[in-house]
């Protein structure tokens, strides 16, 4: 492969926004011109990255298209490469972004070119993290995506934004600094940082449980696990709904992602000790934040609560370390990357109508907004995860392999799904049924067409994977055996080191 | 004689301070063309510095001088402060009707003093540069001398660094006394583990060398020189000594007393862990810019001292990386800092950023970069620079010192964050002026690029500092 796909992946965008950095924004036509410049980025992007998919070869659970260049010499080298795992969640990020840039036509009302390059290197970013075959070179994009999602929140954000903005920074970089500190001893005790070199070698068994939870501590307060998750619900709500959708959609993934490739790969024995402590995390996530999620008020905190209870369900499935719990996982974070941004998306419209995210605001849209109303049916049925929606195809398969680790858990796991039930249909019922009292939501406008766009691209794959998953499946199914097997595998040499 | 031929840059500088001073009291009006000479000067300092091969280790004059890699390198450094010094200075000073002939003189002393330490293999030759550097920065301090703020910076520079000194050279009346000579390395010869008298006389250097740079508890005076002092001085003390100090420590622990390591390294990690510590929580409640710095610049000494305490050569490199990323940082910060002008006056509150993403979205943009690399959030320079730090610290196993150090920068975080928040999450206030000279935009410009670009190729500057070899 000599073309640099990868590289000019993580490239494009970020040259987008320096393009975009000296337009000039005065007037309306420039405004149109900055924002029809950043979707074509953003489109280029995806079809490049579809293109990458299509030539990616699925029999195969070795790194494609790596790329590797000496970067700090004698010591760490930049090297990026994509197996089926991360495929998905690079296509998932090149998907979004577009969607996002359309949408911020009515959500955001100033400075749209930063916005738009804060939302670009944003991309640049996340496509970096699902990419990087280096600790080093991780640590790298998933620190720097920090700055501009700060500045998402706290710049177009509602009335306490600055709040938000500084919880989800703080607490974010506290996590992760002691990542790096990990990252640092796995260097200085395995002489690289390469991912794969040390799929091969393993990692000292002493060091593993310290390191496991060093890179915990970072990736449960960006997953985010319960009791850390409370920077979610703020940052959601305050950030404009475009950052709401990428928060959702896409950063919460990183984390997933991290604990897939890093956690399960690297500290077996660590990670083989401490599943209770993620089994019971994620349980209490499950079952207290759909409690929580029950007892709101307001339409973007509830989903923002829905969102903890759904990775919860991922983090669940990453450590039963079976082929359909893994699987499961990653299928579930895609799925919720389409329907928790499509959810945000869908608060977002009313919110740009009536300016109330309060659910007693509304009641009986149905009569007023039919399209609007069949596409939240569409997508609350999938984040229940109704069969024929990506997420039945998720939650099933995680649960399946709990199942054949432990019946008790995978028996609480099954009550969080009846919660979630309950508080989707309830937000659906208060908002969309019952008698239209308020006079303000006669004169509301059903979706326009760009919003209609949006959603009806985010509903389609939702049902098409909910029917037909096995494209993605084909596609993450060697990989995850090959993880799993190098999870074994490294379980297997640690522990004789030990005996 | 032959000696001479080694310290050419030196002699260089002398000159053109007598030629300037000469210059300057037989023409009238000439102060921008002495800034202009001045400039000149130090560009001929720098060709004559890169003449040297880059493998020169020479120690000449008895061998207390030395002229080797690591301090051709920071020679460089600090002369390149002086350089940004001068061209951002001119419309400040201007401004404040203080352009006179001397400031650029005094700035040219205080560099050869700065010179001499760098080069000091003997303490009585590196007490001398000492000296010679301080006396200039008290006058410099206290330039604007028609300001109350300006002549108490001046003042209290001077007091409080003058007892320093006296504890420096106490301490080094007691090295002498103990070990019969003043030469690092003879001295090193002798050294003998188990005198205790020995031990006191390097508690005295230290915390002399700890107080030039500010390192808690040494660093009451900072903060209102800082504030006190002209800007333009400000940006001066907030970097070049600091070199120089950070020399004189690498070398003073580093030829004599590695041996005795265990004797100095707790009194480093002290330092270096109440500085990062009070750096960041300190730094929370300023309201003025030029304090804030302060506490921001003690903090990112305890950063570099974290390097030092490791006793190895990596650790060195590491604190050298250090500086010169935090001199790069500097200048950004200062160069916006001169941008804050509105109809000739200087504004230096925090709030008076307030808005500036709308006004001036460049200079907020470049401000956004310094501010998050100096907090230490990749991919920015600042991240390398503690990078290294942490990476030298682990290796030495010194995982609380990592840990303490990583938590700082998540408070020091805090208040670079709001600093962020006022230029961009708060409302707008008038716009400031657009005349900027060119050496400001310049410097600005450069900067920011630097840092914002410098994860693309990191390893020049790697490759550069680790060439340093002092032992």
């Amino acid at each position: 492969m000599d073309f640099p796909i990868l590289s000019s992946l993580i490239l494009l965008p970020s040259i987008g926004a320096l393009f975009l950095l000296f337009a000039n924004e005065s007037t309306t036509k420039s405004r149109q011109t900055i924002k029809y410049v950043a979707l074509f980025v953003a489109f280029v992007n995806f079809f490049i990255s579809i293109y990458l998919w299509n030539l990616f070869d699925k029999s195969t659970f070795e790194f494609q298209f790596i790329e590797e260049k000496q970067w700090l010499k004698g010591f760490i080298n930049y090297k990026v490469g994509v197996d089926g795992i991360s495929i998905l969640f690079i296509i998932l990020t090149t998907f979004i972004t577009p969607l996002c840039i359309i949408s911020v036509n009515n959500s955001i009302k100033s400075r749209i070119k930063d916005f738009l390059i804060a939302i670009l290197v944003m991309e640049s970013l996340m496509i970096g993290v699902f990419c990087s075959l280096d600790l080093v070179v991780f640590y790298l994009f998933f620190e720097g995506g920090l700055i501009p999602m700060f500045l998402i929140i706290g710049i177009w954000g509602g009335d306490r934004r600055v709040y938000s903005a500084f919880k989800f920074f703080l607490y974010t970089l506290l996590g992760s600094v002691l990542m790096l500190i990990a990252i640092i001893v796995i260097y200085l005790t395995s002489g690289t940082t390469d991912v794969v070199k040390l799929y091969e070698i393993g990692i000292d068994s002493n060091f593993q449980n310290l390191l496991w939870l060093a890179f915990f501590s970072s990736f449960a307060v960006k997953t985010p696990m319960w009791p850390v998750h409370t920077w979610l619900p703020d940052a959601h709500v305050e950030a404009p709904t475009a950052g709401s959708v990428l928060l959702a959609a896409i950063l919460l993934k990183m984390a997933g992602y991290g604990f897939l490739r890093f956690s399960i790969g690297l500290f077996p024995i660590a990670s083989e000790l401490f599943t209770p402590l993620i089994y019971f995390l994620s349980l209490i996530a499950i079952i207290y934040t759909s409690l929580v999620a029950l007892m709101q008020e307001d339409m973007k905190k509830l989903v923002a609560y829905s969102s903890v209870a759904h990775m919860g369900f991922v983090t669940l499935g990453i450590f039963t370390f079976k082929q359909q719990g893994l699987e499961g996982s990653i299928i579930q974070m895609i799925s919720h990357g389409l329907v928790s941004a499509a959810l945000f998306l869908l608060v977002g419209v009313v919110y740009d109508r009536i300016h109330s995210r309060l659910i007693e605001t509304y009641g009986g849209l149905v009569s007023v907004m039919p399209k609007y109303s069949i596409l939240l049916m569409i997508f609350t049925l999938a984040a229940i995860g109704l069969p024929g929606t990506s997420g039945f195809i998720g939650e099933f398969l995680i649960l399946m392999g709990v199942f054949q680790d432990s019946f008790l858990v995978a028996t609480i796991a099954s009550l969080g799904v009846i919660l979630g039930a309950a508080y989707m249909l309830w937000l659906y019922k208060r908002v969309i049924f019952g008698k239209l009292i308020n006079n303000d939501l006669l004169k509301i406008s059903d979706l326009d067409k760009s919003e209609l766009f949006i959603l009806v691209s985010l509903a389609l794959p939702t049902l098409f994977f909910g029917f037909y998953p096995e494209p993605l499946l084909n596609t993450i199914e060697v990989s995850v055996s090959n993880l799993i097997e190098i999870y074994n595998y490294n379980l297997n040499i640690s522990g004789n080191n030990n005996g | 004689m032959d000696n001479l031929n080694f310290i050419y840059p030196e002699i260089f500088i002398s000159i053109s301070i007598m030629f300037l001073l000469i210059l300057g009291v037989f023409k009238k009006k000439s102060s921008s063309l002495i800034s202009n000479l001045s400039i000149l000067a130090l560009f001929g300092a720098l060709v004559l510095i890169f003449n040297y091969p880059t493998n020169t280790n020479l120690e000449i004059f008895h061998g207390d001088y030395k002229i080797d890699f690591i301090s051709s390198y920071m020679k460089i450094l600090t002369i390149l402060s002086g350089i940004f010094v001068l061209i951002t200075s001119s419309k400040f000073l201007k401004i404040f009707k203080i352009f006179q002939i001397e400031y650029p003189i005094l700035i040219l002393c205080s560099i050869l003093g700065m010179f001499v330490m760098i080069s000091s293999n003997d303490l009585i030759v590196f007490y001398i540069g000492l000296e010679l550097q301080s006396l200039a920065l008290y006058v410099l301090a206290s330039f604007n001398r028609d300001h109350t703020k300006s002549s108490e910076a001046g003042l209290k520079y001077f007091v409080l660094s003058a007892l320093s000194s006296g504890l420096l050279l106490y301490g080094c009346s007691l090295i002498y006394g103990f070990t019969g000579t003043t030469n690092f390395d003879e001295i090193s010869i002798i050294m003998n583990n188990n005198q205790y008298g020995l031990t006191f006389g390097i508690v005295f250097i230290l915390v002399g060398l700890a107080f030039k740079i500010s390192a808690v508890p040494f660093h009451m005076w900072a903060p209102d020189v800082y504030e006190g002092s002209p800007t333009s001085v400000t940006l001066f003390f907030a970097v070049a000594p600091k070199i120089a100090a950070l020399t004189v420590f690498i070398r003073f622990l580093y030829v004599p007393f590695i041996n005795v390591i265990e004797q100095w390294q707790l009194i480093i990690v002290f330092l270096s862990v109440g500085s990062m510590v009070f750096g960041a929580i300190a730094a929370i409640g300023q309201k003025n810019l030029k304090r804030l710095i302060a506490y921001s610049s003690i903090g990112h000494m305890g950063y570099a001292l974290a390097g030092l305490c490791t006793g190895t050569i990596e650790g060195v490199q590491s604190s050298v990386l250090y500086i010169s990323i935090y001199l790069v940082m500097n200048f950004g910060f200062f160069s916006c800092l001169f941008m804050l002008k509105r109809n000739n006056i200087y504004h230096e509150d925090i709030d008076d950023l307030s808005g500036l993403s709308k006004n001036h979205p460049l200079i907020a943009l470049s401000l956004l970069i310094i501010l998050f690399s100096l907090a230490g959030i990749p991919p920015l320079a600042g991240f390398f620079a503690k990078f290294y730090i942490f990476k030298a610290v682990l290796e030495q196993s010194m995982y609380y010192l990592a840990i303490i150090g990583l938590l700082s920068t998540v408070i020091a975080a805090f208040y670079y964050l709001r600093i962020v928040k006022i230029m961009y999450f708060d409302s707008e206030k008038g716009k400031y002026d657009t005349d900027y000279s060119l050496g400001l935009r310049f410097t600005l410009t450069l900067t920011t690029i630097l840092i914002l670009f410098y994860f693309i190729y990191p390893s020049k500057l790697i490759e550069i500092v680790s060439k340093i070899n002092i032992i």
